[in-house]
């Protein structure tokens, strides 16, 4: 049955299916990918294929309507691509592959083996042979579907590097045969340190997309990740640093909604309207830091991170925060984790304690390692501002907007900047 | 699926009576689980000869390929379904010998 004939052919116009295209790469592109992955025991086969069928949606949808199952539809779509790339390249080998092949309308997957399936994924993704920055920019790709381009922005890379890698990357897993699957129980406390770390520069990307041309938050990164977060937890669930980073996403998506104002900017944390953060999440994300705190082991840098983030939702109104707390936790951060971003976020929460001019004289330090890091340009601009340090305010506001991605981001800095005296 | 399992080291000499008796119990196993294929070790770079015949005379040099602080002293070639299965027999292999190993796989 050919995957078109399966809904009603019913025309929308470009704009319509274009949504609808965004919207299943949103939600059905890592399924798409697994599928093809586990199906086809290659990664390259598969993100062509499934790169493929989105580019076949974007050119039939408008005449033939929105499929009613779209993830089916590019699943099937996707795995016809693949056996013909596979034909063509004439790298069919034995009748028992060749059989495999044949048969290709497979049941939709049960939605467990499906989650499982992304899972493999990730753990694929983020195997320890791979270099880190290499995991990040696989995971991105075959998982949460960003483009090189985006993955370059996102960790101040070129493009050809982030390219470069993904394809080394992709010939190494398939050369040296790394597993497809989720690892077994005992090696599963090692491997998930690397799955965590990638986890987390996803969310972070989805919460403050650096991409121009995308939403400022993507809230589809940030749910896929919570989503796969909750799956390692129920895999783990007295692991530490699963439950930090857990509540750490919780906490920080509580805020989504207020995050972003009604013209489009984004509103820093002392300005947002405390009454539009998600009560709920936030309830689950306080439940997770209490049970790290009653585990009484040494927390690690995502319980030290979700720590500082339940002082943050803990106060009804910024003048409440307990800002000592932040900064001492943010002091046993450094001693984990001595990097200069880690670094800048101390000095802000310094600023709020100690003064603008103590926090100007931490972050002019980080100069040399983040005069490139837009959130840096940004805070200098902040706290120059606040000093009534006008001219230079507006110079580094100026680096600060060159640098931004997020659309959101730009505007609320372009506002700043347009208001100095 | 097979791998070479190269064992690096910044110097020839010889595995000590305690790493020599670690690396039979680990060539046993090998062997009781399927794994070994062969195994071997190797005299020092200097007793090397490359050779390149690539043009009208073979020309022979003195040495090894590439002067390292760290070279090849020895390999093992293993059988393993993937490179989890790999890595962890080199895990072993490496605290056998008390030496750093590369693994990489055969085409």
């Amino acid at each position: 049955m050919q995957p078109e004939a399966r809904g009603a052919a019913v025309p929308v116009s470009v704009e319509v299916a274009g949504e609808a295209v965004t919207q299943a790469h949103h939600q059905e592109w890592a399924r798409v990918v697994a599928a093809l992955a586990r199906r086809f025991g290659d990664l390259d086969i598969a993100e062509e294929a499934a790169a493929e069928a989105f580019a076949t949606a974007v050119q039939r949808w408008p005449a033939d309507g929105v499929p009613p199952n779209p993830g089916a539809w590019l699943t099937t779509t996707a795995q016809r691509k693949a056996i013909d790339r596979i034909r063509r390249e004439n790298k069919l080998v034995g009748k028992q592959k060749e059989a495999q092949l044949l048969y290709d309308d497979d049941p939709p997957e049960p939605v467990g083996a499906i989650e499982d399936e992304r899972l493999r994924l990730i753990f694929t993704c983020c195997h320890p042979a791979l270099a880190l920055e290499t995991r990040v920019a696989l995971t991105l790709r075959m998982v949460a579907g960003l483009t090189t381009p985006e993955i370059a922005r996102a960790f101040l890379v070129q493009e050809t590097t982030v390219g470069q890698r993904i394809t080394r990357a992709k010939a190494k897993i398939k050369a040296a045969r790394i597993p497809y699957r989720v690892p077994s129980a005992e090696d599963l406390p090692a491997r998930v340190s690397g799955v965590l770390a990638v986890l987390f520069l996803v969310f972070n990307e989805g919460y403050l997309a650096t991409s121009s041309g995308s939403d400022p938050v993507r809230h589809d990164l940030t749910a896929e990740t919570i989503r796969l977060t909750r799956l390692i937890r129920a895999l783990m669930p007295q692991d530490g640093e699963v439950a930090g980073l857990l509540a750490l996403m919780l906490l920080t998506e509580a805020r989504r909604a207020a995050r972003v104002s009604a013209s489009g900017e984004l509103v820093t944390l002392g300005e947002q309207d405390r009454g539009a953060w998600d009560a709920a999440l936030i309830a689950e994300g306080h439940r997770l830091v209490r049970e790290r705190l009653a585990a009484r082991v040494a927390p690690g840098r995502y319980q030290i991170l979700a720590a500082i983030s339940a002082v943050h939702t803990s106060a009804r109104d910024v003048r409440d925060t307990d800002w000592s707390q932040v900064v001492a936790l943010y002091d046993q951060l450094v001693r984990l984790d001595p990097s200069p971003i880690i670094a800048l976020n101390r000095a802000i929460a310094v600023a709020e304690l100690d003064g603008p001019e103590v926090a100007l004289a931490a972050v002019d330090r980080l100069e040399y390692r983040l005069a490139g890091y837009h959130a840096y340009q940004a805070t200098r601009a902040d706290l120059l501002r606040r000093l009534g340090r006008s001219q230079e305010s507006r110079a580094a506001y100026d680096k600060a907007i060159e640098l931004a991605g997020n659309t959101a981001e730009t505007a609320a800095l372009t506002r700043r900047r347009d208001q100095l005296g | 699926m097979q791998y070479l399992v190269s064992v690096i080291h910044d110097s020839a000499d010889l595995a000590t009576p305690d790493e020599m008796a670690a690396i039979d119990v680990f060539n046993d196993r090998l062997q009781a689980e399927g794994h070994w294929v062969f195994a071997g070790g190797l005299a020092a770079p200097s007793s090397a000869t490359v050779i390149d015949s690539r043009g009208e005379e073979a020309i022979f040099t003195d040495g090894p390929f590439l002067e390292s602080k760290e070279y090849l002293v020895g390999f093992w070639v293993m059988e393993a379904p993937d490179l989890d299965v790999a890595l962890k027999l080199a895990d072993e292999g490496s605290k056998a010998c008390n030496r750093k190993l590369e693994v990489r796989p055969f085409l």
